[in-house]
């Protein structure tokens, strides 16, 4: 390469560490990588193929979201967690009231701790269909198995339009049960997609599981391994996908999910391809989440009659609540002073702690790798950054 | 699992460590545990590693600022008026330094309880603002400590890697804490109101309508 | 055999492009403009002042209590209120807003306001067609840009507009029966006196 280039591209060449004649390549990769699923930058230092250091640079998406939210009432903070992984922002706002009705002691009606799971784990299935969709697309299988997914997303976001008036910043929750009943016909509506959706996941299976490229590509590739993912705190399908039965469904059993009857999909090595898998599997769980709660939700009021929406000020104290939000642990820590805004008020975002450990993954892979291993983390940017 | 028996099994298993129950009076009753810096190492490891315990994962990490408040007292101090001794009330003020704060929140995977919460406190905001990093007792401390001390100015003495990761390299202030100004980066807005409208106003009036 | 997974999926490929000629399921694809997707009655998009009867500066519902302003968590609201009263739909002098603007590039369409107005007097429209090329003016929204009338927000929200027709009736006959009452109360006190001089006590 000449220098000329060298200069005016992204690029610089060191010398190699190993003494011999080669040059290490230091490339930053982002931050406008359209791999790298928003502003997101690495600097990798290449041996020729192989990678021999990776360091992430975050930060160009932060806004300071708890800043703002140190700011606004408990009420006015919860548009804003919609835009934290504005994939799912009804799991967003299942966690932040969650947090707020253990700090205020809030019991939530029967109906709406219903309705929270049906939006919830409707949220799942197309937030796992369109990472699936984009992970596919990071190897080079553009288009056709994105288009798939996303053609099944749209109608699990109609099903959220018609129910919340919005198709992704929902802002459905509210302390003490959710914000608008369904409307006529809603449930059936919603019958009729989770019935239709194994069909698609057997499609899916069909075009893609057994496919030679996909698994030369993703099996080995990325290993994460039990002891590192607990040590460094990984949750969510990335944490089963190594192995480690841990999901906060079943854990903490909040909400309701104890009447439930699911089971946790677990992978075995730990790459890239068990983490696709876990997320297929996890799909058909929430189907069946899904079937048994579209069959016995009950009539009732959807909010604690309780709660005020204006001038909530819960009593002094804290409170930690989380949630199995389908990129990880979701988070928030609350603080209250007794004023009508939090003191303090903390998001733990899945998607930044589950990216720390991209370095241990793709040490002593390709570089190709990376794109690979990066799209079966699953992050959003606007949870990483906040 | 009691946080009291917690407290005193630690107590029992950590030399010389003081540990103090903060509590949480929401309906939460989230308590935690305070801990010194000299021992934190040592109650940390203690947790993850007892068999029993095995607080393997550390889920949360974060910051919070206290600032200092004025305190004012009435003290009855005896002062010699007119060649007699008296009381009198005086009414004194002082500043308190105030504390930067970390707070950990542990589960065990192993086990699946929790959550069992740490704190530990600087003592004051601006000079000994140094904490113990538990970095490496729990690897998911490293990014969620940078953090902590990119936005609030902790120093973790012992950490890998203690960079600033949010904001850029050149930033100076530590954007959560309570006190931060924000730099005068006026902007317009059709509709302004309260804090926005009196932030353009000086601006304006600052910069000659520009 | 290697490349087994390739030919079925492949095969997958196939059945959807021919699938796609003959199933409404696989074709999703919509020719915005020329067709369109029903409108879906819950959907919000930015809010709108609803008027009463015809004018809508005399059936405007608002009256200017800022608690909208107060609430919304970006601040795009901004009120001044009047300082005389007019006369609403129900015959009542209020306060109204002689400003009333939203700046709606910057609100995220939240239906906080909505959800805190104790008038209902905001509600959120439907209307997506909204580009334009001047970034401030047209972007401020003010109170006759905003304004539109019941009969719409029934049009748009037929469910919902009937509910609240229903809960306003509801509390405007509540009204009229307590003025009525408190006209009956202050007539019999007005005889009352009448009674007490000629020397007769009321039992009670
Ligand atoms: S919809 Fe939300 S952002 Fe928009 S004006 Fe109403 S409260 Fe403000
Ligand atoms: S729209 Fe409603 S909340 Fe806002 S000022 Fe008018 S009456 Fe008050």
């Amino acid at each position: 390469m000449s220098a000329t280039t060298a200069a005016t591209a992204h690029f610089t060449l060191k010398p190699s560490t190993d003494g011999g004649e080669g040059q290490l390549l230091e490339v930053s990769m982002g931050p406008q990588h359209p791999s790298t699923h928003g502003v997101f930058r690495m600097d990798v230092a290449l041996d020729g193929e192989r990678v021999v250091k990776l360091k992430p640079v975050f930060g160009y998406l932060h806004r300071n979201h708890e800043k703002i939210a140190e700011t606004e009432t408990y009420l006015g903070s919860m548009p804003y967690t919609d835009r934290l992984d504005y994939l799912c922002s009804i799991t967003n706002n299942w966690a932040y009231a969650l947090a707020v009705e253990k700090l205020a002691g809030i019991q939530v009606p029967e109906r709406a701790e219903y309705l929270r799971v049906i939006t919830g784990e409707l949220t799942r299935l197309q937030n796992h269909t369109s990472v699936i969709g984009f992970l596919l697309q990071d190897m080079g299988a553009s288009g056709t198995p994105l288009m798939y997914a996303f053609r099944e997303r749209e109608k699990v976001l109609d099903l959220f339009e018609s129910l919340t008036g919005s198709r992704m910043m929902c802002n459905y929750m509210r302390f003490g049960g959710c914000r608008a009943d369904m409307p006529a016909g809603w449930l059936q509506q919603a019958q009729k997609v989770v019935e239709a959706f194994p069909r698609f996941l057997d499609e899916f299976e069909r075009l893609l599981s057994g496919n030679e490229i996909l698994m030369a590509r993703t099996q080995g590739v990325g290993v994460l391994s039990k002891e590192l993912a607990v040590d460094a705190g990984i949750t969510g399908p990335m944490l089963r996908g190594s192995g480690v039965n841990y999901d906060i469904r079943k854990v903490d059993k909040y909400g309701i999910y104890e009447r439930f009857s699911f089971k946790v999909p677990l992978g075995e090595h730990g790459d890239v391809y068990d983490r696709y898998m876990v997320r297929l599997l996890e799909m058909r769980e929430s189907v069946k989440i899904l079937q048994q709660a579209i069959r016995d939700i009950p009539p009732g009021p959807i909010m604690d009659a309780k709660t005020k929406i204006r001038g909530f000020r819960p009593k002094a104290g804290e409170a930690y609540g989380r949630t199995e939000s389908p990129k990880g642990e979701l988070g928030f820590y609350l603080i209250s002073d007794g004023s009508p805004n939090p003191y303090r008020y903390r998001v733990r975002p899945p998607s930044l702690i589950n990216l720390t450990v991209l370095e241990d993954m793709c040490l002593g892979q390709n570089v190709a790798d990376i794109v690979v291993i990066l799209g079966s983390i699953d992050f959003i940017l606007g949870e990483v950054d906040r | 699992m009691n946080l009291e028996t917690i407290k005193s099994e630690i107590e029992a298993n950590v030399p010389g460590c003081r540990l103090e129950i903060v509590p949480n009076n929401s309906p939460s009753g989230q308590h935690s545990l305070l801990i010194d810096h000299e021992h934190a190492l040592f109650v940390a490891s203690f947790l993850r590693d007892a068999a029993h315990l095995r607080f393997d994962y550390c889920s949360n990490v974060t910051g919070i600022d206290w600032p200092g408040k004025e305190i004012t007292e009435k003290v009855k101090i005896k002062k010699i008026l007119d060649g007699v001794e008296q009381e009198v009330e005086e009414i004194q003020k002082t500043q308190s330094a105030g504390h930067l704060e970390a707070v950990y929140h542990l589960y065990s995977m192993e086990k699946k309880h929790g959550p069992v919460i740490l704190r530990m406190r600087t003592e004051d905001r601006a000079v000994r603002i140094h904490l113990p990093s538990l970095t490496p007792i729990w690897r998911s401390a490293e990014f969620q400590e940078r953090e902590i001390f990119d936005l609030y100015g902790i120093v973790f003495d012992g950490h890998p890697d203690l960079r600033r990761i949010l904001m850029w390299d050149g930033f100076e202030d530590h954007p959560m804490r309570r006190d931060y100004v924000e730099p005068d980066d006026y902007e317009y807005e059709p509709t302004p109101h309260d804090a926005v409208l009196q932030k353009a106003k000086q601006h304006l009036n600052e910069t000659g309508g520009r | 055999m290697l490349g087994e997974g390739i030919v079925k999926g492949l095969a997958e490929t196939a059945r959807n492009f021919l699938g796609s000629y003959v199933s409404k399921d696989r074709l999703t694809t919509v020719q915005y403009p020329e067709e369109r997707l029903p409108q879906i009655e819950a959907a919000r998009n930015f809010p709108f002042l609803v008027y009463d009867g015809e004018d809508w500066q005399q059936g405007m519902r608002c009256v200017s209590c800022l608690i909208c302003e107060k609430e919304c968590p970006p601040k795009c609201i901004s009120i001044e209120k009047s300082k005389d009263k007019k006369l609403d739909a129900s015959g009542k002098p209020q306060f109204y807003p002689t400003v009333f603007n939203i700046d709606v590039s910057v609100c995220m369409s939240c239906q906080i306001c909505v959800e805190v107005c104790p008038f209902d007097a905001i509600k959120m429209d439907v209307d997506f067609e909204l580009s334009t090329k001047d970034r401030f003016g047209d972007l401020l929204w003010n109170k006759e840009r905003l304004s539109k009338s019941n009969e719409y927000y029934r049009k748009i929200h037929p469910t919902e507009a009937a509910a609240v027709d229903a809960q306003l009736a509801e509390e405007r006959a509540k009204l009229e029966a307590k003025s009525k009452l408190a006209a009956e109360a202050k007539a019999a006190a007005a005889a009352a006196p009448a009674q007490s001089a000629s020397g007769v006590t009321a039992e009670k």
